[in-house]
């Protein structure tokens, strides 16, 4: 078995693929929240906690309608975006024209909210998710075993990103959108409905929250808290790659994962810390993040 | 006006302004004066750790327009500082307290160089993501004892006179520690300092055009919040004998926000009130265990929604209609 710097490259391969996977979750999460941002101008704090709504929501459906991991897949999704729809037509919408603060500390107080409501109910032990069947087993690489789901996990990350990417850069509704960004009054002025498109944005947000939190139940246990610490490190992750771009918001999250991993083979100590660290560097050389403009 | 609800509304009558915040100031000490008399001392005690903490982080975003997410770390920094000079050093309550404010003015110099960089909503996630660092330090670092914090910290003499292990006295000490905080804030917001702060806030390349400096006046704000803040986390860690994580977390950070933003933000008393209000709440509803936590947000909610300018801030507006009417 050879090594590399010293550490066997099997351990090293391990850590680089859990860094991969989380940096699938850090990117689908960055992602959305710079989709939310880019349109409502606001930080959506609640989005941990919508990942766990996904997690939960995969749980109910197996549990309760016996519909299977790829049914979830679709549904939960769907059901956490729905949600978000109705947070957005019931509260944020009255805040859009006071300071974009307001709209931090309401979704944080939701984030409380729901996080307590889940606790209560389902305890903070955390519950079992099977993996689905097709996908255990993992395949010898010759250098590290890949256990099949988590190849999947990154796979379908990517193509979810790319595919988001695809809609808000290359196709007409997502030319809308980048309109609406811009200047919404003048969209408004040409027929779009902006506020509709304002709502359907953040179900959109909020949904990819939820298939995050879908992808996650397998891996991580399906538990109340699970968004709570993770949001901290989308932030930061947010605050490296700046808002500006949604292909930054992709790459910073894979890439920070990555760094994640290397750093717990090389200085295990600050696995933890090594994100913030790097967002206090960013800081001090480009403070508009890596992608970010002025 | 509830646009910019944490703005303090430009006062028309000077004179006016500052008999009614003398009074009210006289009213305020009056009650904890007597406080003790009545209610236990030690639930005064944390509410006034939290009604100082809760005075700094307003001067901060009622004064400055920055929103700081992250205030736990220099209310956690400071107790572990301060609880460690104290049990492990030796040194008396007063010298311990003073160390654990030094070093969080240190660290609101470090964080501060940083999250200025950034303002609003970066600003919010930046001071957030830093105190998370501070708070995987103080999980990691061998002399904050993880999980089991800095246990059984001695009160100590304050001066070599009062014997602090008194409730009583404890008390008197902590009441002074933060009038002296409450009346520095004070100082700060109506010195040409804190105009030149408001100028900020309100229109910040005007105030650059004008001459200022505002990088070097918002990382000051910055500072002072941060130093008051640990002052208060300092207070605390003598006052419960303990310094743990709960302090450091970054549902302390949600804390101070919510208990300002029921006050009422930019408001000179609200965190005051506001203070007391989430630590009375707090009181009841401890054995509830995450029923509080729920509360909390929905208080977040609702206060956001339809009562943003808090508690002090309807009861100010009201007064000032009567006046005119």
């Amino acid at each position: 078995m050879g090594e590399i710097f010293g550490v066997p490259t099997q351990v090293l391969f391990g850590q680089l693929l859990i860094g991969l996977i989380n940096g699938s979750f850090y990117a689908m999460l960055s992602l959305g929240l710079a989709v939310i941002f880019g349109l409502l101008n606001i930080i959506n704090f609640t989005h941990g906690a919508q990942y766990m709504m996904g997690a939960f929501a995969a749980y109910f459906l197996l549990n309760k309608l016996g519909l299977n991991y790829w049914w979830s897949l679709a549904l939960a999704p769907i059901a956490v975006g729905a949600t978000g729809v109705v947070v957005e037509r019931l509260m944020l919408s009255r805040l859009y024209k006071l300071d974009h603060l307001y709209g931090l500390l309401l979704t944080f107080g939701l984030a409380l909210v729901i996080q307590g409501v889940f606790r209560n109910e389902f305890g903070s032990t955390g519950l079992p998710y099977p993996m689905p069947s097709q996908l255990a087993g993992a395949k010898n690489l010759g250098f590290m075993f890949l256990p099949n789901y988590r190849a999947w996990v990154i796979v379908a990350s990517l193509l979810v990103c790319t595919a988001t990417w695809f809609v808000i850069e290359r196709t007409k509704l997502g030319a809308y959108l980048r309109a609406a960004t811009e200047n919404p009054a003048m969209v408004q002025a040409f027929g779009v409905n902006v506020p509709r498109m304002i709502t359907l944005t953040y179900g959109f947000g909020v949904a990819l929250a939820g298939f995050a939190g879908v992808m996650a139940a397998p891996i991580y246990q399906v538990n109340p808290l699970m968004g709570a610490d993770i949001i901290i490190v989308v932030f930061a992750v947010v605050v490296i790659g700046g808002m500006g771009s949604i292909m930054g918001a992709i790459l910073t999250g894979f890439g920070l994962g990555v760094v994640e991993g290397l750093t717990k083979v090389f200085y295990p100590e600050a696995t933890n810390t090594v994100i913030f660290v790097i967002m206090g560097i960013v800081l001090l050389i480009r403070p508009q993040g890596l992608f970010g403009s002025r | 006006m509830a646009d910019d609800a944490y703005k303090p509304r430009a006062s028309h009558d000077p004179v006016a302004e500052a008999r009614y915040e003398r009074r009210a100031f006289v009213v305020m000490m009056a009650l904890f004066l007597v406080a003790p008399m009545v209610v236990y001392p030690v639930f005064v005690m944390k509410a006034l750790c939290f009604a100082l903490f809760a005075c700094a982080f307003n001067l901060l975003i009622g004064f400055g327009g920055l929103l700081s997410f992250g205030h736990a770390m220099f209310l956690g920094a400071a107790g572990y500082v301060s609880a460690h000079a104290a049990k492990e050093w030796g040194l008396p309550p007063e010298i311990a307290i003073l160390a654990g404010t030094a070093a969080s003015t240190v660290l609101g110099v470090l964080t501060g160089l940083l999250a200025i960089r950034r303002q609003g909503i970066y600003f919010a996630m930046i001071t957030l993501a830093l105190a998370q660092l501070v708070f995987f330090l103080a999980v990691q670092a061998p002399f904050t004892h993880g999980e089991d914090g800095i246990q059984a910290v001695p009160r100590g003499k304050a001066l070599g006179l009062f014997d602090l292990s008194s409730p009583y006295v404890m008390y008197y000490f902590v009441l002074a520690t933060f009038t002296a905080g409450f009346l520095l804030i004070y100082r700060i917001i109506h010195s040409p300092f804190g105009q030149v702060l408001k100028a900020i806030r309100e229109n910040e390349p005007r105030a650059i055009s004008l001459g200022y400096r505002t990088e070097r006046y918002k990382l000051a704000a910055f500072v002072l919040s941060a130093g008051l803040a640990g002052l208060a986390g300092a207070t605390k860690a003598i006052v419960f004998q303990l310094a743990s994580l709960t302090d450091v977390h970054w549902s302390m950070s949600g804390e101070v926000v919510l208990m300002t933003l029921v006050g009422g933000l930019g408001t000179i008393f609200g965190p005051v009130v506001g203070a007391f209000a989430i630590i009375t709440m707090e009181n009841y509803l401890a054995e509830l265990g995450s029923w509080f936590t729920i509360t909390q947000g929905a208080i977040f909610v609702v206060c956001v929604l339809a009562f943003r300018r808090g508690i002090m801030g309807e009861l100010e507006a009201w007064l000032r209609r009567r006046r005119i009417g």
